[in-house]
């Protein structure tokens, strides 16, 4: 069987590999990849502990839902937010051609 | 100990995360974030959360992915997929830094007791989750209606071509 820690550091790889997109990518792309990669290890995190919390009090097994509900919440976040950002990579793509975020600097100060 | 089909789902899962960051063709890469989704909505199922990764499926594989699939090649061009490859100095503070932060992460896991417990112990089932949305969260299900909503108008928004844009265009 597994237990909490196979869970915790399969995350905790998902969220490595995710930093290290961010900091070498420029493609805005693969930037939402990265991004996505770090929600799924936080929402990973958040199933692993509820379900292994400990809810059984004098062997009785307890319920509770909460974990979950918490990333039922923020997948649905994660749908709108990579909509949005989907939507600016197209209008980035339409007004410069490009999707490097280096050449994206209309406006800098 | 794990077993077989968690091992698989890592592998999955990790692998596709390398393939969305590291293949040439960033198409490959929008497949690889696909099957890594996909890997982690199994391993919501072994943790004992059906809903949870049930609505992964739909949302992530179903629609997110498929959503950045279309962008992908609804605007794929050359210099799109010539990626400029990162300065090697660049490259190695990335992967410096991704490796202390799953080496910190790790090593924080195993000086801790998780490791021995391997019983799933809460049963919480759709009829508690659904419970849980409706009352304790309801008023965080309104804002993320709305939340959702404003979203989809402002991606709308972001992405309409307006009259004067196709003239000049």
């Amino acid at each position: 069987m597994n237990s909490l820690s196979d869970f915790v550091v399969v995350s905790a790889m998902l969220f490595g590999i995710g930093v290290y997109g961010l900091v070498t990518k420029r493609n805005a792309l693969r930037l939402l990849f990265a991004v996505e990669l770090m929600i799924n290890a936080a929402n990973l995190n958040f199933v692993a502990f509820s379900q292994y919390a400990p809810f059984a009090v004098a062997g009785v097994t307890l319920t509770n839902g909460v974990g979950q509900t918490f990333v039922l919440f923020s997948i649905a976040l994660a749908a709108a937010e990579a909509a949005v950002i989907l939507a600016i990579i197209v209008v980035a793509y339409r007004l410069h051609r490009d999707v490097d975020v280096s050449e994206l600097n209309s406006m800098e100060g | 100990m794990a077993d077989l089909i968690f091992l698989a789902m890592m592998v999955v899962t990790i692998g596709g995360a390398i393939v969305a960051m590291e293949s040439d063709e960033i198409v490959y890469g929008a497949i690889g974030l696909a099957g890594s989704l996909f890997g982690v909505a199994a391993l919501f199922f072994l943790l004992g959360a059906p809903y949870v990764a049930v609505f992964q499926i739909t949302v992530y594989v179903g629609a997110v992915a498929v959503l950045i699939l279309f962008t992908v090649m609804l605007v794929r061009t050359e210099r799109w997929t010539k990626e400029v490859p990162p300065k090697s100095l660049t490259k190695l503070s990335g992967i410096l830094t991704g490796l202390a932060v799953v080496i910190a992460l790790a090593l924080a896991v195993v000086a801790s007791d998780l490791g021995g417990d391997t019983s799933l112990r809460n049963a919480a089932t759709f009829l508690d989750i659904g419970k849980l949305i409706s009352t304790d969260f309801a008023p965080v299900l309104e804002v993320l209606s709305m939340v959702l909503a404003a979203a989809i108008v402002g991606a709308l928004t972001l992405s309409r071509v307006d009259k004067e844009d196709k003239e000049a265009a």
